[in-house]
């Protein structure tokens, strides 16, 4: 079952549709607020921002994935047809396991970041944020690879906390515990599939659940009673873009502009300016972007994107960031008050070579005191870490809470 | 006729008006004349049919109009209002079609719906005239530097080209070398694969040119089209409120609060040149009418070879002003309607009528509409832009009641080499409204009253040269510093003390008002008065 039927000619009747979660989201949302992504309504707060980013970080969230766009990727080539698409070598990412990447053009410039997931041999799923069926088809010239896009036919959850494995275990998924960081795995559910990684946007532990459209309101429905116990709640996407941030995760549109859709080349990033040079790999042969980025390494980057830890306790949205000669370093690009690392933190794109850790900047930020507006200039440094780093990201078996 | 003008400019069309303006805002003593009764030229409405209903006879659309213009004359002041209408539509023959639809997730999913990859592509074609329309644009309230003069003005604007055309960076100086250059077909297979994808995005590349989509060139032509904007929104289109008459009126309105003066009713016929210097016009009613500067917005062979002794002028200039490309190939039916036509494939989709709406399935049916073109009779299966302009603007007909404005394309200046005959003239109507009731049926029997132009009409009426809408082909040999014509391109004629400010001259036709803004820039500068023209507004 699909979730939306686009191939007929009134899909311009509406112009967002439900998601298969949609009569569930209903139910929490006592806003009474949608937004949209992509095809799809989803909910930016269903009671209270600060509440939902809590549930995430204290006890688990629950988030709607199915907007995010999906593919499958299968036939004999698919492995070297993926290593020539992306920056890493996917050859590390085993069956049953999840990797990060990132995609470039010929200019080594990022079009896009998303996850790979090792289905099962020789089959992967790729999601991203923006549609990309056009290039990756473009670039199957010589592979004997097949490529679907199959966003409407797989709805998905995050599940996102400390408590969220205790909250599977407890629905009936034996052995989840098992389970470690970016591994997927497979369980017989009421008669379904339902498919689980171990993976997400929050730093912290948590799962994504996928399973097809017409299992949708039965998973979320368990998922709740299972949860109920361990503090559950349905995040809505405010919440979660605090928690991303948090854990030094980037987004398209915000921290790097496609490529696709840059009208200025000049404003997209490669791979080293935004802090990814880990996902490229020189030596697993041609790839996109490869004598670009090689180029590059060896001339130097035009930006890094860093993390900055501002001093004070105002967040640093929309500012620039000045050397502490009052000289222009760049601009913030995330930012937020961190409730769990409890300081003003923020991810900017300085202009190279500046942003080395431990170098200090200047971040001018404007703010509002009952319809009052004020600057200061912040000092603050480079960190090298991320904001959010829990062990129970990292453990396995992880703990109840 | 003692009087003496500081400056007069010959034709009311929005070039003509927009230059008037400048110079009389700067404190010339102005006199704009113009051969018809009504002013506006291609930029009119008029009631043919009955008095509350108004047609825009010509243009039709807006959406280049400098907005630098529109702000530094007031117009807004003056009563012009410009709406964005939504949507657009290809209807194809097998009853499917292709919408474009305010909201950009719709229009994804209905690209989508004929091929998923040209949805995902149209973001890549999207952002690449993006690119080109940013370059463009910065140039179009400049004037064009003569690339032959060693003047620190041309050089230094020359260097200013330079530079922003290095900051495209490699890639897009290799892209935008190529896409001055290629055919709108070959563009848009390197993007799309479906043949309604293309179609509908084809023809913006060839209408009011005398080229067909295969012929090279006409990749820039859909620039043309989609470098103008609205409220900053790039490459959409809008209704002015009361139709395009209302770009004129507002233009004319401030020219005469600025103390400008109007003479109608009598076309020129000769500007009397003595001693090498313009010096006034001769109307055809025998008025005269003296000035320091001429400024004609009247198109080049107009201009040079119906307005002017061939004695004033050097032989070679002439050679020149006659091989100047301006073919027409585009006609008109302005039709007041009963009621809003239903087309069959739509099946009641309210939203795709409120924009312009076209007939056509591929690109090789359009460039077949071309070859009855170059056959010398006009399009058998012709190329239709048609909208409704009173779905979105209430105010040009009786409630329930409709304009509708047909463009169409390939429609030759002559037939077969002879003068269009009345007869022909209501045989092409024919061939249009034949058109539109096979998509539609029972259009016939909604038409109450209908405008029928030809090539022949719009020179006759608006003197467009051969009825060609940008008054000269938007081909590289004829743009830039090449426009009207190399080593003339500075709104300067070869006689002293006259100017051109029409369609003719950079950056080229469409109702955009910045020839007629550059040639005032030129003459203030000449005649050491203060600037009124505003500058470009960039975009980094």
């Amino acid at each position: 079952m699909r979730t939306v039927d686009f191939s007929r000619e009134d899909h311009y009747k509406n112009a967002v549709f439900p998601s298969p979660f949609h009569s569930r989201q209903k139910q929490h949302n006592k806003l009474r607020e949608w937004s949209r992504w992509s095809d799809y309504l989803s909910v930016p707060a269903y009671w209270c921002e600060s509440m939902e980013y809590f549930a995430g970080r204290n006890a688990c969230g629950v988030f709607d994935i199915t907007p995010m766009v999906k593919h499958l990727v299968t036939g004999p080539d698919a492995l070297p047809y993926l290593n020539r698409l992306m920056t890493r070598d996917v050859s590390k990412i085993k069956p049953g396991r999840v990797g990060y990447s990132v995609w470039c053009n010929e200019q080594g410039r990022v079009i896009d970041d998303g996850t790979i997931f090792h289905l099962t041999e020789g089959v992967y799923r790729i999601c991203s944020q923006e549609h990309q069926i056009d290039w990756f088809m473009t670039n199957t010239l010589g592979f004997d690879v097949t490529i679907v896009e199959d966003t409407h036919d797989v709805a998905g959850l995050a599940l996102q906390g400390p408590t969220s494995c205790a909250v599977l275990r407890d629905m009936g998924l034996d052995g989840i515990e098992n389970l470690t960081p970016f591994g997927l795995t497979y369980f017989d559910f009421h008669g379904t599939e339902l498919m689980v990684s171990r993976t997400g946007f929050t730093g912290d532990l948590g799962y994504e659940l996928w399973t097809s459209p017409e299992n949708a309101e039965m998973l979320w429905d368990r998922l709740f009673e299972a949860g109920e116990q361990r503090g559950i709640k349905a995040m809505g996407s405010d919440a979660l873009e605090l928690l991303r941030i948090e854990a030094g995760f980037i987004l398209a549109g915000a921290d790097f502009l496609p490529a696709a859709e840059a009208v200025r080349p000049t404003h997209t990033r490669s791979p080293f300016e935004l802090g990814l040079g880990w996902l490229v790999s020189f030596d697993k042969g041609v790839f996109n972007g490869r004598q670009a980025l090689l180029e590059e390494k060896q001339n130097g980057s035009r930006f890094h994107l860093v993390k900055l830890d501002i001093d004070g306790n105002k967040p640093a949205n929309q500012s620039f960031v000045y050397t502490k000669n009052k000289k222009y370093a760049g601009t913030v690009t995330s930012a937020m008050w961190s409730p769990s690392a409890k300081a003003s933190i923020a991810l900017a794109s300085l202009e190279a070579p500046l942003g080395k850790p431990g170098e200090e900047f200047e971040v001018e930020i404007y703010y509002q005191r009952e319809l009052k507006w004020s600057r200061v200039m912040a000092p603050a440094r480079v960190v090298k870490d991320v904001f959010w780093d829990p062990p129970r990201k990292r453990q396995t078996p992880p703990a109840d809470f | 006729m003692t009087k003496k003008y500081d400056a007069i400019v010959i034709g009311a069309g929005h070039n003509g008006l927009t230059n008037g303006a400048y110079l009389a805002k700067a404190g010339l003593d102005t006199l704009m004349v113009e051969k018809n009764e009504f002013i506006g030229g291609a930029t009119v409405s008029r009631a043919l049919y009955r008095d509350d209903w108004k047609y825009s006879n010509c243009s039709y659309v807006c959406s280049l109009l400098r907005p630098e213009v529109y702000r530094s004359l007031n117009l807004a002041k003056y009563g012009l209002q410009v709406v964005p209408y939504g949507g657009s539509v290809t209807i194809a023959q097998n009853g499917d079609y292709i919408g474009n639809y305010v909201d950009p997730d719709t229009s994804r999913r209905e690209v989508a719906r004929h091929s998923h990859r040209d949805a995902d592509a149209t973001v890549r074609y999207d952002r690449d005239i993006m690119r080109q329309c940013r370059f463009i644009r910065q140039f179009l309230l400049r004037t064009p530097p003569d690339p032959t003069s060693f003047k620190p003005r041309d050089l230094l604007e020359m260097m200013y080209m330079g530079k922003e055309a290095l900051k495209l960076g490699e890639d897009l100086i290799y892209d935008t070398l190529r896409f001055y250059t290629m055919s709108i077909t070959d563009f848009l297979d390197e993007y799309f694969e479906n043949p309604l994808v293309k179609a509908s995005h084809s023809g913006s590349g060839i209408i009011g040119s005398a080229l067909g989509v295969m012929s090279p060139g006409t990749a820039y032509i859909l620039l043309h089209h989609a470098m103008g904007d609205v409220d900053g929104s790039m490459g959409a289109w809008g209704f002015a409120r009361g139709g395009m008459g209302a770009i004129a009126d507002a233009m004319h309105a401030c020219f005469t609060d600025h103390d400008g003066e109007t003479v109608t009713g009598s076309g020129v016929d000769e500007i009397i040149v003595k001693n090498g210097r313009a010096v006034g016009v001769a109307l055809e009613n025998g008025n005269e009418y003296y000035a320091d500067v001429v400024v004609s917005n009247m198109t080049l062979p107009r201009t040079f070879l119906e307005c002017m002794n061939p004695n004033d002028l050097d032989p070679g200039f002439l050679k020149k002003v006659k091989n100047f490309k301006i073919r027409g190939s585009s006609g008109k039916l302005n039709i007041a309607l009963d009621g809003v036509p239903n087309f069959t494939a739509l099946r009641g989709n309210p939203e795709l009528i409120r924009g312009d709406m076209h007939l056509i399935d591929s690109t090789e049916r359009l460039e077949r509409a071309y070859d009855d073109w170059k056959n010398g009779i006009w399009s058998q299966d012709p190329y239709i832009d048609m909208l409704i302009p009173s779905l979105t603007d209430t105010t040009m007909t009786p409630p329930g009641k409709h304009f509708m404005s047909v463009f169409v394309q390939y429609v030759p200046p002559k037939i077969k080499g002879k003068d269009w005959t009345d007869e022909q003239v209501q045989q092409f109507g024919q061939t249009v409204i034949n058109q539109i009731e096979e998509y539609a049926p029972g259009f016939k029997e909604l038409i109450l009253h209908m405008e029928v132009r030809t090539p022949r009409e719009l020179e006759d009426e608006v003197g467009l040269t051969e009825g060609n809408i940008f008054q000269g082909e938007l081909t590289l040999d004829q743009l830039l510093f090449n426009r009207p014509i190399p080593g003339y391109a500075q709104y300067r004629a070869p006689v002293k003390g006259m100017y051109m400010c029409s369609s003719s001259t950079a950056p080229g036709g469409g109702v955009m008002a910045a020839p007629g803004a550059n040639a005032a820039r030129e003459i203030l500068g000449d005649l050491n008065k203060t600037n009124t023209v505003p500058e470009g507004w960039l975009d980094d």
